[in-house]
C-alpha cells in the first residue's frame, strides 16, 4: 500500500473535521476524496502532507510510519487548488526548487526540468514568471513541481476548482493520460462526482467527516450503500412506500412489486434514467402520469413526471426515445422503474429491486 | 466590439480639458508644498557660493554631526527592520490575546509627537528615571549618550517596517510557503527563498521610510540628546544649532544634504524596482 490512513481524527474547536478515518491507497492508483465541502477531504489530506496534525491516528507512507514525519521528510508532492506557484521565480525555477533543496548537480537539474516540462507540454516556457501563464497552464506548471523530486505520492487538493469549466475538462482527461504514462500513486480531493468518476480508479466518498464508502466508481454508482452515497453519486428520486404501493401491477408475468411488512421510514431511490417511458401499460407495472415539464438538453431530454398521488418524478431519456415516443407538455405516459434501491432507516440494509 | 468598447471607455473617462486641470492642480499643489520651498533652500545654501557651501558642510562639527546621524540611522534601522519583520509575522499568522490592540499600538509613534516620546524615554531612561537609574548604576549612560539617541529615532520609527510588510504577509498567505515544505525545503531555507523574496518590496519600502525618517528625526532627539557638541549633536540638532548661533549658512548647507539623501534614497528605491520589475515580466522566449 502506497498510503495508509488509521483511524484519522481531527477537531477544530468543537468541529469534529475528521472522524476515525481509515482506507488505503493502493500503489500507482489514482484515489479520489469525494465529499461535499466540509466533509473534511482537505483536511485528510493536509494530514498525510503533515501540514496538519491529526489529533488521534496513523498515517503510512509505501509502508512506513509517516506519523511523525516532519513535512520535508515525507516525500510527497501536493498541489494546490490556486497553483502556489513562486511568483517571483521563473518555471525552470519553480521546477527545480525541489531539485536544488535536495542538491542535485546542476546539468542533473536541468535534464529534469527539461524532461518535466516536455512531459506538462510547457517547453518554451521556461524562462515566463507564473503571472505570464493561463490557469491551465500554471496548474501544469505546479504538477511538474510536484514530481520533480520523484515522490512517493502525489497528492492534488481540488486541482481543478480553479478553472473555468472548458479548460476543466481537458486538464482532467490530460491527468488521467498522465497518470497512466507516470504511474505515481495519486490521491486527489474533489467536491465534483463527475470529476471524480472521470479520473480515478477508487472513490472514497467521505460525509461528515467519516468514510462512507469506497469502491471503484462505477461500482459504487451501481452499489450504494447508504441514501448518502445514492444521492452524491448522481441525480435520484426519493420515493415514499405509499407511493410505490400506487403502482399498477402488471399482468405478462413480471412479478408486481410488493413491499410488505417495511416501515414508513423506508424510502425508495430510483435514478432519473433508470424510469421507462410508455405510451400503452404494456404488462409490466407502471404508475400512470403526466408530463409537467420537457427539457432539451442536446442528446438527452429531462422530464418532469407528476403522478396520480401528487409525487413529483424526474425522467432523463435520449432524444431519440422521446421522438419515437413523440411526448409533449400536458401529456399522460406511463412510467416503469426499472431498478429501485430501498434504503430503510435503523438498519444498514438495502434491497436492490429490477423490474 | 473593439469599436463599441473603445467609445465605452472613453464616455467614462473625463474630458480632456478637466483632465489637465487635474493634472495641473496636482502640480501646482506639489510645487506650493515640495518644489519652491527646496528650490528656495538650495538657493540659499549656494548663495555664498560652492566654495562655501563645501566648507560649511565640511567643518569637523558638521562631520561628527553626520557621522553620528548615520550612525544612529543604521542602529535604529536594523533593529526595526528585524523587529518589524517578526511583528508583523506574529500580527499575521498568531491568534493571541491583546493582538487588535498590539495591532494599533504599533501606530502610536505615529499619533503622539516626537518630543513628546523622547520626554517618556527620558522619564523612563535618564539618570533618574525607573530603568535608567539601575542602568547607569551599571556603569552605561542610556540619555544623553547616543544609545538614547538610537532608543529615540527607534521608537519613532516603529511603525514604516509593520506597515508595510504586514499587507504583502497578508496577501501572500501559507500556500507557497506549504508549497516549498513538500518540496523538501526547512523552515529557514523556506523563510529565505521563498517568504523573504515574495514580500521584499514591502519590506524595502519600510526600511527606506524608516532610514529617511531616522534620518531627519529631531524633536525625540531634542529631548534625550542634551545637544552636547561633538558627542550628540546630529545632523537635525547641528542644522538647529546653526540657525539659533546666527551662523545660518551652515544650517543651509547641512539641510540641503539631508534633504538630498533622502530623496535620492526614496527616488532610487523606486527606480530599483521598476526596473527589477519591468525585467521579471518581459516575456523572454
Amino acid at each position: 500500500m502506497a498510503i495508509t490512513v488509521r483511524h484519522l481524527s481531527k477537531r477544530f474547536g468543537s468541529f469534529q473535521a475528521v472522524d476515525d478515518v481509515s482506507f488505503e491507497v493502493p500503489a500507482g492508483e489514482l484515489v479520489a476524496l469525494l465529499g461535499p465541502s466540509g466533509s473534511g477531504k482537505s483536511t485528510i489530506l493536509r494530514i498525510i502532507a503533515g501540514l496538519e496534525d491529526a489529533d488521534t491516528g496513523e498515517v503510512e507512507l509505501t509502508g512506513e510510519d509517516a506519523t511523525n514525519l516532519p513535512v520535508q521528510r515525507r516525500g510527497v508532492g501536493f498541489v494546490f487548488q490556486h497553483y502556489a506557484l513562486f511568483r517571483h521565480m521563473t518555471i525552470r525555477q519553480n521546477i527545480a526548487f525541489g531539485l536544488e533543496v535536495q542538491k542535485l548537480r546542476r546539468p542533473e537539474i536541468r535534464r529534469r526540468v527539461d524532461e518535466l516540462l516536455d512531459l506538462v507540454q510547457l517547453t518554451g516556457y521556461a524562462s515566463r514568471y507564473p503571472s505570464q501563464l493561463s490557469g491551465g497552464q500554471r496548474q501544469r506548471v505546479a504538477l511538474a513541481r510536484a514530481l520533480a523530486p520523484a515522490p512517493k505520492v502525489l497528492l492534488l487538493d481540488e486541482p481543478f476548482g480553479a478553472l473555468d469549466s472548458k479548460v476543466r475538462e481537458e486538464l482532467r482527461t490530460w491527468l488521467r493520460k498522465l497518470h497512466d504514462e507516470v504511474h505515481v500513486t495519486s490521491l486527489f480531493v474533489t467536491h465534483d462526482q463527475q470529476e471524480a468518476f472521470e479520473v480515478s480508479d477508487q472513490l472514497v466518498v467521505l460525509n461528515h467527516g467519516r468514510v462512507e464508502q469506497m469502491g471503484p466508481p462505477q461500482w459504487l454508482y451501481e452499489n450504494p450503500a447508504s441514501p448518502f452515497v445514492t444521492e452524491f453519486l448522481g441525480a435520484v428520486n426519493v420515493l415514499k412506500l405509499e407511493t410505490v404501493a400506487t403502482i399498477q401491477p402488471g399482468h405478462l408475468g413480471d412479478p408486481p412489486l410488493v413491499l410488505p411488512g417495511r416501515s414508513q421510514s423506508s424510502l425508495v431511490y430510483v435514478r432519473p434514467h433508470d424510469l421507462e417511458i410508455t405510451r400503452s401499460i404494456n404488462g409490466r407495472p407502471a404508475w400512470p402520469s403526466r408530463i409537467k415539464k420537457l427539457t432539451r438538453l442536446g442528446g438527452l431530454v429531462r422530464l418532469e413526471l407528476v403522478l396520480d398521488d401528487g409525487t413529483n418524478l424526474l425522467v432523463q431519456l435520449t432524444r431519440e426515445s422521446c421522438l419515437e415516443l413523440a411526448l409533449a407538455e400536458g401529456e399522460s405516459v406511463f412510467v416503469t422503474p426499472k431498478d429501485m434501491k430501498v434504503f430503510h432507516e435503523s438498519a444498514s440494509f438495502v434491497e436492490d429491486y429490477a423490474i | 466590439m473593439s469599436a463599441s468598447s473603445t467609445r465605452f471607455a472613453r464616455a467614462t473617462d473625463a474630458s480632456p480639458r478637466v483632465k489637465w486641470l487635474l493634472i495641473g492642480a496636482v502640480w501646482l499643489w506639489f510645487a506650493i508644498l515640495i518644489l519652491f520651498p527646496a528650490i528656495a533652500l538650495a538657493r540659499t545654501a549656494i548663495s555664498g557660493g560652492l566654495n562655501s557651501f563645501w566648507h560649511a558642510v565640511s567643518s569637523p562639527e558638521a562631520q561628527r554631526a553626520f557621522g553620528l546621524t548615520l550612525w544612529v540611522t543604521f542602529v535604529a534601522t536594523i533593529a526595526n527592520t528585524l523587529f518589524g519583520l517578526g511583528f508583523s509575522f506574529v500580527l499575521v499568522r498568531q491568534k493571541f490575546w491583546g493582538k487588535t490592540l498590539a495591532d494599533g499600538i504599533v501606530d502610536l509613534p505615529f499619533a503622539v509627537s516626537p518630543i513628546i516620546a523622547g520626554l517618556m524615554l527620558v522619564l523612563v531612561y535618564g539618570p533618574k528615571g525607573w530603568i535608567g537609574k539601575w542602568i547607569e548604576a551599571g556603569g552605561l549612560r542610556v540619555v544623553y549618550s547616543w544609545p538614547g539617541l538610537v532608543l529615540a529615532t527607534t521608537f519613532v520609527t516603529v511603525p514604516f517596517v509593520v506597515r508595510e510588510v504586514v499587507p504583502v504577509l497578508r496577501e501572500f498567505g501559507l500556500d507557497q510557503e506549504e508549497v516549498a515544505r513538500t518540496l523538501g525545503a526547512g523552515r529557514w531555507k523556506t523563510f529565505w527563498r521563498v517568504t523573504l523574496p515574495s514580500i521584499r518590496w514591502g519590506l524595502a519600502y519600510g526600511v527606506t521610510l524608516t532610514v529617511a525618517r531616522s534620518l531627519g528625526e529631531f524633536g525625540a532627539l531634542l529631548v534625550v540628546s542634551g545637544n552636547i557638541l561633538g558627542r550628540t549633536q546630529t545632523a537635525t540638532l547641528f542644522i538647529h544649532d546653526g540657525i539659533e548661533s546666527f551662523h545660518p549658512e551652515s544650517a543651509y548647507a547641512a539641510s540641503v544634504v539631508l534633504a538630498g539623501i533622502s530623496i535620492v534614497l526614496l527616488i532610487g528605491m523606486e527606480t530599483l524596482r521598476k526596473y527589477v520589475e519591468a525585467r521579471e515580466h518581459s516575456v523572454q522566449e
